[in-house]
């Protein structure tokens, strides 16, 4: 019997820890937290998508009562532009210079341009109003396909719109159409959207006496502290960077912004700390967006429906500028593109374009949600061209289960999946076609599937890295677990949750591993003052990078935990194992010591092993030696009223493997989020510029979230296929649904939609879109 | 999302209310329930000097049933008249957003505001109700018809209250109230009142079809209701009718509804809304 086998911590649904502190609003978010001698900050944002900037004049606003200071671009002596992660080897990225206020150059509408400081948070903002700029208004580039092509310049002197070619394939592509009896082309249209955080962005900067401490809502803080030194000169050990409570990312906040890093400078100048809460309609027009892409994907299959090729051309919509992450976005995707199907050649072309919009980069499944709806878009278009059923072509194409760990024709390794069995236990589950048959008079319903996987675990650096994929980063993570002497546990993690439940999850880890309950195991994250160095939560890697330095360092604890029992019950340490929440012999379990006793043993060392040093408490790094791909199916039936265009979802079924549930009740809540996140896309959420580069939907009323009322109740379950990759063998989930649903609603529209001719619709399938939809096949 | 300056009072009566109106000049304005108002005011698309709150003003928030005559005062909130069994108006006041605003915002407040994606006021047309307008040279009658002037702008004047509105509890007449918007607790992309007497016979005695989001106001659709008056009650004629809904309409688009997929909507809605006022 392993040392894991004691209480059954792991696999348990408990509630989530953490949630009666956000419930009763006892967290304290960035808005909460306020220091003495505090200064507000207020941003001066471009009207215009894209002008020259003549003349900004500050004087009236820097003459009201309590306003300290006004700055523009070119008061703030920065070491650096903002900053962008990723140089892959041998390819050309175009980066034109982005700084924390615009120097010269406006380039997107709420590009920002002054900064107002004072000592009234309601001043600053009246005082803001009164600054002046002139701006030489200059061509606006709003539409991808027409600024991929030439024409007018977002930067002029770059000569081109286009910022980079990136290219992924495997297998002889040409020899795969050529054996192809059946070729199916459609360009798939992936819009932009918000990651829409219910909490808003915020800073507080705070520098005294030589030092930084900046608070930020964001999901990097570690990452955050790192370009705060570069970019302001700051020795790294005097920078201290704190997420506090954050209320949702969704990967907007995985980022280093303008304001984190001009609110330093100016506290820096200033010797006063500075705050900035951002206001949802900033957070529309600054906080980076997501998604929008053009694909023009083309697929190839023989007759009896063997996929033999498959390829997509990307056009990127990049915004204005490249942040943190913009350009690497598509290229996440292109690592999954053939799915969960065995395809003998499989390319993707990407071409990174820059328009007048605010820049696009990681937003929930950051490139997968795309990658997966193109290629489940494609299946189901190939199935209907083939004359075959949607669900017998993804399985005469799926990678068998004995195949894994699965190398893919683009030299990925797949750790392992089993898409028969989650397809089958989601059929079992629901009878979609029963439901779809059951449509009421003058409504139509289909049925959609998707049937996915995708990649995630960020990490493994010798992949990522500099001379791999090109990150500038190592993507490992860390743990220290601090067992007290009254056996109550500390765990300080390198990710930074925010809505993850992994306060939870990772107490159940150690719980389970040292006898106690998770009750008593504390995780601290989110401030680089405590604890290791750490990356920071996204690209589903917490529990799978994080959550694995965690039982790493906790078998480090259990090793020392064995050898101080073992001394002092005289046995020999293999003898040792977890029985009942105590450390005993084998055989003998009354005689044995709680975690508690033993740690009493390591910090008042009077019998301890010889040589062996007080305390309990451990360090571990952890970098995998690959990624995780979770899968799944997910299945649902829409109800299309054909007089409105109105798409309502009925039925949504899913089955999601991420390996063994450490905590199934967060997992489902994750699952949840995500396939609403997808709903959103799908049916209702839309950023829009208008041809002049004005922001269309800057507030929550035209940006239509959806809301509990607008979606199902969900009908999950799950499989657990192990991975290979790390002990705990699981994989991560933040990501999935909404990896997943996207194109299952589709697909449904589009299944309700083919008796009236439809074959084919991009999304958002708002109701005018599907309307004019119908109305076009009847003509 | 910070408003500009403003002062506020909360004042003991409609008299106190009317000083402090005229006392505040043009840039003082009326807060009922703050729903449309404070959103405005934090995207500083309105900037008022002076709040005057009516939320003291207990004689506002009375509701009279008597006589078949409806009687409800301005603060009556959208949460009420949904539960008060007012027969169309409860219908449509139960259709406002969420609980939460429902809750807030009053009959007064979205009636004096004219925003025509709203509800009540083509519903208050529908019933050819009227409001009561308080000033400080006295009291009048405005028919609902004569209310709503353009967008945003009603009858009530600089320094006027409204306070009560009125409408007939129409014995006899069947009602349907269809609304068609993107999310559950959205504002309306178009939505259809619609009011039927049926005659003894069977034809159709009297209808009354508001429309709101056609216009810069809301609308009747007259052309549509002269087209089955005198009719019989069948799905054809019903049909037929709403063929005629969006005659002569110009609703105002957005990224979400062309001018011709409202007059579309308008068309299918108005036959749903006559199908159930018919039944
Ligand atoms: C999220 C959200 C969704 C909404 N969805 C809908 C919807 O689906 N349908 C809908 O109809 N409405 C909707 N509303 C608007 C809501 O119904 C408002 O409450 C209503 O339109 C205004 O009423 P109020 O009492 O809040 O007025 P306020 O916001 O306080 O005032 C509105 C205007 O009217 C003036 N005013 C108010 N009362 C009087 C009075 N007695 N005399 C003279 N002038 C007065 C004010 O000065 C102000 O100019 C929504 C609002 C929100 C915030």
């Amino acid at each position: 019997m392993s040392a894991t086998a004691a209480e059954p911590w792991v696999g348990k649904p408990l509630k989530r820890k953490e949630d009666p502190r956000l419930i009763m609003g006892r967290a304290r978010y960035i808005d909460d937290i306020n220091v003495t001698g505090q200064l507000w900050a207020s941003f001066v944002r471009s009207p215009e998508a894209h002008a020259r900037i003549v003349s900004i004049d500050t004087a009236e606003a820097a003459a009201q009562p309590g306003v300290h200071a006004v700055y523009v671009g070119n008061d703030l002596d920065l070491e650096a532009p903002l900053p962008m992660a990723w140089v892959p080897p041998g390819v050309e990225v175009k980066n034109p210079p982005h700084w924390a206020l615009a120097k010269d150059e406006v380039h997107h509408v709420g590009d920002p341009v002054a900064l107002v400081i004072g000592s009234d948070r309601y001043a600053v903002v009246d005082a803001a109003q009164l600054v002046s700029v002139e701006y030489e208004p200059l061509p606006v580039v709003v539409d991808l396909e027409k600024a991929y092509e030439g024409g007018d310049l977002v930067h002029a002197d770059l000569g081109t719109n286009q910022c980079h070619e990136w290219s992924l394939g495997g297998g002889d592509l040409e020899a795969g159409f050529n054996a192809a009896e059946v070729v199916v082309e459609r360009r798939i249209v992936n819009h932009r959207t918000a990651g829409a955080a219910i909490e808003p962005r915020g800073v507080l900067a705070d520098y005294r006496a030589g030092s930084l401490t900046l608070t930020s809502s964001t999901q990097v803080p570690h990452f955050l502290r790192l370009f705060l030194a570069l970019q302001l000169g700051i020795s790294e050990d005097r920078v201290r960077a704190i997420a506090p409570e954050v209320g949702g990312g969704f990967g907007s906040k995985l980022q280093i912004y303008g304001e984190e890093i001009a609110l330093a400078w100016a506290s820096r100048k200033l010797e006063r700390p500075v705050k900035w809460v951002e206001s949802r309609t900033e957070g529309m027009l600054a906080t980076h967006h997501g998604r929008d892409q053009i694909a023009y994907a083309k697929i190839g299959a023989t007759r009896d429906g063997k996929i033999t090729a498959y390829h997509t051309k990307i056009l990127q919509d990049l915004g204005a500028y490249l942040m943190l992450l913009t350009p690497t976005i598509p290229s996440l995707g292109a690592f999954v593109m053939s799915g969960v199907y065995d395809i003998p050649a499989v390319q993707t072309d990407i071409v990174g374009v820059f328009t007048n919009k605010m820049p696009t980069d990681a937003i929930r499944g950051a490139g997968r949600p795309e990658a997966t709806h193109q290629i489940e878009m494609m299946i189901d278009q190939l199935a209907d061209e083939l004359g075959m059923d949607r669900l017998e072509l993804r399985r005469k194409n799926f990678m068998t289960p004995e195949s894994f760990p699965h190398e893919t024709a683009l030299g990925v390794v797949y750790d392992s999946g089993d898409y028969p069995k989650a397809l089958d236990t989601l059929l079992e589950m629901a009878d979609l076609d029963a439901i779809k048959a059951q449509a009421p008079a003058g409504k139509l319903r289909g049925v959609g599937y998707s049937t996915y996987t995708e990649i995630c675990g960020l990490a493994p650096s010798r992949v990522t890295g500099p001379s791999g994929f090109g990150l500038q980063t190592g993507l490992w993570e860390s743990a220290m677990v601090r067992v007290h002497i009254t056996g109550a546990v500390t765990v300080y993690t390198g990710t930074s949750p925010h809505g993850q439940g992994l306060e939870t999850t990772m107490a159940q880890i150690v719980a389970q591993r040292l006898g106690v309950d998770p009750q008593n195991v504390e995780v601290i994250h989110g401030d680089t003052g405590t604890g290791p160095q750490g990356l920071g939560t996204y690209g589903s890697r917490s529990t799978a990078v994080g959550g694995e330095s965690v039982a790493r360092a906790t078998a480090k604890i259990v090793e020392k935990a064995r050898q101080i029992v073992a001394h002092q019950l005289e046995a020999s340490p293999e003898d040792i194992e977890l029985i009942d929440g105590k450390f005993a012999v084998k055989g003998s379990p009354d005689k044995g010591m709680t975690i508690g006793e033993i740690s009493g043993a390591a910090y008042i060392p009077e019998n301890l092993p010889e040589g062996m040093e007080p305390g309990l408490e451990e360090l571990a790094f952890y970098d995998p030696e690959n990624f995780v791909f979770p899968f799944g199916a997910h299945g649902c039936v829409v109800e299309v009223d054909p007089d409105t265009g109105n798409v309502d979802v009925i039925k949504y079924a899913a089955v999601d493997d991420c390996g063994p549930a450490i905590n199934p009740k967060i997992i489902d809540g994750q699952v949840h989020g995500g396939i609403v996140h997808a709903i959103g896309q799908a049916l209702f959420e839309r950023i829009h510029y208008d041809e002049d580069g004005q922001l269309v939907t800057g507030n929550f009323a035209d940006y239509a979230l959806p809301s509990a009322a607008d979606v199902p109740s969900f009908d999950l379950d799950r499989t657990e296929t192990p991975s290979p990759v790390n002990s705990l063998g699981v994989k991560g989930i933040g990501e999935a649904g909404t990896i997943a649903a996207s194109p299952c609603i589709t697909n449904a529209v589009i299944d309700a939609l083919r008796p009236l001719g439809v074959t084919f619709i991009n999304m958002p399938l708002g109701p005018q879109r599907v309307w004019e939809a119908i109305e076009e096949a009847k003509r | 999302m910070i408003p500009a300056e403003f002062d506020y009072v909360a004042p003991q009566s409609l008299d106190e209310a009317l000083q402090a109106l005229a006392q505040g000049g043009e840039d003082a304005k009326i807060l009922a329930g703050g729903h449309s108002l404070i959103p405005l005011m934090k995207l500083r698309m309105s900037q008022p000097s002076l709040l005057v709150d009516l939320r003291q003003l207990q004689d506002l928030k009375s509701v009279n049933a008597d006589n078949g005559q409806i009687r409800l005062g301005a603060m009556v909130t959208h949460h009420r008249v949904a539960t008060g069994n007012f027969g169309l108006a409860s219908a449509a006041a139960a259709t406002i957003a969420d609980q939460q605003v429902r809750n807030m915002g009053t009959i007064g407040g979205t009636l004096a505001h004219g925003d025509p994606a709203s509800d009540m006021p083509a519903v208050l047309l529908a019933l050819e109700g009227s409001v009561v307008i308080r000033g400080s040279s006295g009291e009048r009658e405005v028919a609902a018809n004569d209310l709503f002037e353009d967008f945003l702008t009603t009858a009530v004047g600089e320094g006027e209250i409204l306070t009560e509105v009125r409408f007939p509890r129409l014995e006899g007449y069947g009602y349907g109230y269809e609304k068609f918007n993107r999310r559950q607790e959205d504002w309306a992309m178009v939505a259809v009142s619609a009011l039927v007497k049926k005659a003894a016979d069977g034809t159709c005695e009297d209808v009354r079809i508001g429309l709101t989001h056609m216009g810069s106001v809301p609308l009747r659709a007259t052309a549509a209701e002269q087209a089955l008056r005198g009719q019989p009650l069948t799905a054809e004629s019903i049909a037929s009718a709403a063929s005629h809904a969006a005659e002569g309409t110009e609703p105002p688009a957005d990224l979400n509804a062309s001018q011709d997929y409202k007059r579309h909507l308008a068309r299918v809605l108005t036959r749903r809304a006559l199908t159930t006022a018919s039944e």
